[in-house]
Formats: structure tokens, sequence, C-alpha cells
């Protein structure tokens, strides 16, 4: 498989070390109600979908920086990729901390 | 049909005309006391010892393919005893014991060979290490002994005692493991069952669940609906998928799983070698190719087909373990999807759905596993409480913080 690094370009999945479901990025609030609950579910629990996969990489042979790959997990098609760090600072919860 | 010498000679010399099938192909009916879904060696198993052991009526197994297309069809055959914790040890001393009777059992030639493991070590730690597993798997049941290098050298000569970095300090041997044709457990349960009057329907995949007041009151199929008053999930690598349909999330990512297979040699390795320093397996089947394997790719995968750096890094381990392999040609290669849980460890448990039942998370390890799991499984539908050897392999044990790591890598599935 070959990984389109955004700032590198086509570098081998073999230069990667893979984390597991980009979901990973959104951890629950520690003071929130159900604190327990939710990091039971963050931490164990997986969609684990047959088709397109949003799963973070790690690119440990390279530039070491973590990217966000978008994969059909039934052709290992890579269909996109991005940069974790441009991933987390869209998701909704880290909006009003950007700066 | 019993199967015996005397009826194979028999058979001979009147044309091989008096064979029967395996197993009746039957159209689902509608309605069913327990409906399995998956038809591997769990599946099986489980339909076969819930008729036979806890007089169970009216069992159907659904499988979406042809029995014995999945992982059990795949799998490194592999069967062994060796594990640590408390919580596996004991369900796979069981699952060694019903493997010892399995073919009297089944009246079927699985080709059960006991021709033991041997667990290579490689430094003072990890002999320690062994020592300690070793006595935990003595305290169960099941046997282990502790060799020296000689002890090794004088079982297999050949292997790269000298190795710079990683010598052969010694392997811990399970003389009572081996390997079991495959696709043969498969037949021979599926036979079993049958004759116990289980129908066993392929060509039928399970698109959903009807449920109702948090019931299970039967699944949809690509051959109709079909009622049951329980319905036992026993899927490995689409274990999500298929428990998905009922609304639940697991703790289970899929994985793509290869093995390999080299041209026939003569008679080489006579039992099966694991390396210490390097994930590889090897074993010799009875035809002679040598049988291996290596670490999972590593990314979540439905493909059943792996990728090239695998190959290369499980071959590379065996060529510096065994020298003599950079000689070998290889044959075919292929893989399967896994479903690895995040202990490492498996579930066969009741779900909140009530009437609905979940077997899986057997990661790479579920063939060893099928007789205990077929027996564990029916014990709990039957009864409705778990088997004792498989007490802890509960859905719920991250919440309460009962996990059972082996290999102690954490929430991290492609490494156990
Ligand atoms: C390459 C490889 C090597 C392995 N080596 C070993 C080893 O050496 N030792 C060991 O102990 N284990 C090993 N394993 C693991 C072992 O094969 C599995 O854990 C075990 O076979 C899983 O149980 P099963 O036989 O019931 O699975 P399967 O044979 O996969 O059965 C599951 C069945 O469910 C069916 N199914 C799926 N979805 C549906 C649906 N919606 N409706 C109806 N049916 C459905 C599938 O078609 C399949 O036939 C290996 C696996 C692989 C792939």
């Amino acid at each position: 498989m070959l990984i389109n690094h955004p700032l590198l370009g086509p570098r081998d999945a073999s230069e990667f070390t893979y984390l597991g479901d980009a979901n990973l990025l959104n951890r629950p609030d520690w003071q929130g109600e159900n604190a327990v609950e939710a990091f039971h579910d963050y931490l164990y629990l997986r969609d684990n979908p047959a088709g397109l996969h949003r799963e973070l990489w790690f690119h440990e042979q390279g530039d070491r920086s973590w990217l966000v790959v978008t994969r059909n997990t039934l052709t290992h098609e890579i269909l996109g990729v991005e940069m974790a760090r441009d991933v987390a600072r869209n998701n909704k919860r880290f909006e009003g901390d950007a700066q | 049909m019993r199967y015996s010498g005397f009826r194979v000679i028999k058979e001979a010399l009147t044309g091989h005309k008096g064979w029967t099938p395996h197993w009746r192909d039957v159209a689902p009916k509608s309605n069913y006391d327990v409906v399995i879904i998956g038809g591997g060696g769990h599946g099986l198993a489980t339909a076969y010892y819930l008729a036979k052991e806890f007089g169970g009526k009216r069992i159907a197994v659904l499988e979406k393919g042809w029995v014995g297309g999945g992982n059990v069809g795949r799998n490194t055959t592999i069967v062994r005893s060796n594990y640590m914790l408390d919580g596996n040890e004991p369900f796979y001393e069981f699952s060694m014991k019903l493997w010892e009777g399995l073919e009297q059992e089944l009246n079927y030639n699985a080709m059960v060979s006991q021709r033991g493991i041997l667990n290579l070590y490689h430094t003072d730690g990890q002999r320690d290490a062994f020592r300690r597993r070793g006595n935990a798997m003595i305290l169960n049941g099941s046997d282990a002994e502790l060799l020296d290098a000689d002890g090794v050298r004088s079982m297999y000569p050949f292997l790269n005692f000298d190795n710079a970095r990683f010598p052969i300090k010694g392997g811990l041997l399970h003389r009572r493991g081996g390997t079991v044709r495959h696709d043969a457990e498969a037949w021979g349960y599926a036979r079993g069952a049958d004759s116990h009057g289980v129908d066993i329907i392929q060509n039928c995949e399970v698109t959903g669940f009807r449920i109702e007041n948090g019931k299970v009151l039967g699944v949809e199929t690509t051959r109709g609906y079909i009622g049951a008053g329980k319905v036992a999930s026993s899927v490995a690598g689409s274990s999500s998928r298929v428990m998905g349909l009922a609304g639940m999330r697991l703790p289970i990512e899929s994985h793509v799983l290869q093995a390999f297979v080299s041209e026939g040699l003569k008679p080489t390795i006579r039992g099966v070698i694991t390396y210490g320093a390097g994930h590889f397996y090897c074993s010799q089947s009875d035809k002679g190719g040598l049988v291996f394997g290596g670490d999972i790719d590593g990314y979540n995968s439905y493909a059943q087909r792996g990728n090239l750096p695998v190959v290369e890094d499980v071959v590379e381990s065996g060529v510096s373990l065994i020298p003599a392999l950079g000689r070998v040609r290889l044959l075919r290669s292929w893989g399967g999807i896994m479903d690895m849980s995040m202990d490492g460890s498996p579930f066969i448990d009741k779900t909140p759905i009530d009437g609905l039942y979940f077997n899986g998370g057997w990661c790479y390890g579920g063939f060893k596993a099928t007789p205990a799991a077929g027996w564990c499984l029916a014990h709990l539908l039957a009864t409705d409480r778990p088997h004792e050897t498989a007490t802890a392999y509960r859905l719920d044990r991250f919440r309460t913080g009962r996990m059972i790591d082996e290999k102690g890598m954490g929430a991290q599935p492609n490494l156990h």
C-alpha cells in the first residue's frame, strides 16, 4: 500500500505504524458526567466497518507526523490522506481553543 | 454410515458405490429452537454438542458460503494448551482433552497429530518467562518441559543456533500439542451434527435480526425469515458486521492474517517450531509442504488477502531461524480475517439482547479452541450459565477491569 503523505508525497505503508480508528482523536471529556462510560466506549469499542474506514497512521520511519488515512477495508484502496493535526483542529471539540 | 477400515476395503471391492454425502442438504424451516450463525468449526461444534450432550432439538446452522470456507479452512492447524493466565489455560486444556478423543467421538479421521510444539527462547529473560508459563500449564493439567540448547539440538540440528544476535538457548516443549487436519475437523463436526438431526443450511447469509422488546425473535436471511428461540453468532472475522446488525458495537477489530505453504519436501520438521525472536512458526504437513506464518498485517481488513511487506517479514524470520529454508520454493499464500479482541482473548457470552449469544474474538488462535468453544457455547445456550472453564470470557470484562491479556499489550488489537 502507498500512502500519499500530504507533505512528502507517496510513501510505502511499511514506513508507518498503525494505531486504529481515527475516532481515537476524539478523547472524551474526563470531567463529563458519563466519563467512565464514555472512556470505556472510547478505549474498547470499535465500529470496525467493512468498507470505508478513517484511521490513524504514524510516519515512524519518516517525518513522525500522524496522518488520518481513509481506506477501504474490503479492497485496501486508499481514498484520502490528511494531516491528523488538521483533522483534530477541525473537529468541533477543538473549535474554541484552536489558538 | 459408520466409517472403518473394513468399510474402505468393502467399498473398494464394490466400486465405491456405497458412500453417502456427509450431511443432508436441507431447506430452512420457518422456525427453530436454536439458530447458530456461521458454519465454521465453532458453529458446527456448538450444534454438535448442543444436540448430543445437552439434548438440544430443532437446531440449525446458517452459513453464508459453504462449510469450511472461512477461517477453519484457512488456518495453520496448530492445536496447543500452552497459555498462562487462569482465565485461559483451563479452557484450552479442556479443548486439548476433547481433541484427544475427537476422532473416536466423531468416527472421523481428523488427523489429530500430537507431534509436539517447541517454543524457542533466546535470552535468559525469555527462559524465565517460559519456565513460569510451563509451570502454569502443569498446574492446569497440561504438560511442559524446559529444554536447553542441547535438548533442542538433538531434535532439530538444522536450526541457526549460533546467530550472533539471537542465539538459541533452549525451548519450552509442549508434547501434547500438534496439528489437526483443519477442514476434516469441520466436515467431521458437520457430519456428526447432521446425524443428530441438526439442519446445516449453506448459502444462507444472515442479513438482519428481528428484535422486539429487547428479545430476539429470529433472523432475516437471504433465504427468508427464520424464527428462533435463541440465536448464537459464531462468525469469526465477521463478528462486528453481524452483531452490528443487532445494534451492538464490539471490542473487536478485524485484521488479516496470512499463511504460507512450500513445495512438498521429504520429512524434515517433525513437530511445530516457533521462533522466539521474531514472529514465525512452522510445521510440515503430511503431504510434505512446510506450513508457516507470522504476524498479522496490522491494519483493519476484510480483504482475505494481505500485502507483501508481511510476506517478506515472515520469510526473513523463517530464514534467520532455519537457513535451509532459503532453498525452498514457496507454493502458495493466502489470508483470513481475524476477529482481534482488545485483550487478545475471546468471548463466549450472552448479550444485553435477550436470547442472543455471542462467540468471537478468537484472534489467530481459535482453531485449537474449536471443540471447547463449541462445548462451552452449547453449555451456555442450554443452561444459560457459562461452562466452568469459560467463566472469564465475558463481553463486559473491559468495563469491570477483568481483562485476560496474555501478552500484556493493552487495548491495541494489532499487537496481540
Ligand atoms: C492464516 C490463519 C492461520 C491460523 N492459524 C491458527 C492456528 O495455527 N491455530 C489456531 O488455533 N487458530 C488459527 N487460526 C485462527 C482460527 O482459524 C480461527 O480462530 C477459527 O477458525 C475461527 O472459528 P471458525 O472456525 O468458526 O471460523 P470460520 O471458519 O471463519 O467460520 C465463520 C463462518 O461464519 C460465516 N458467516 C459470516 N458472516 C455470516 C452471515 N452474515 N451469515 C451466515 N454466515 C456467516 C462465514 O462464511 C464462515 O464460514 C488461524 C487463522 C488464519 C486465517
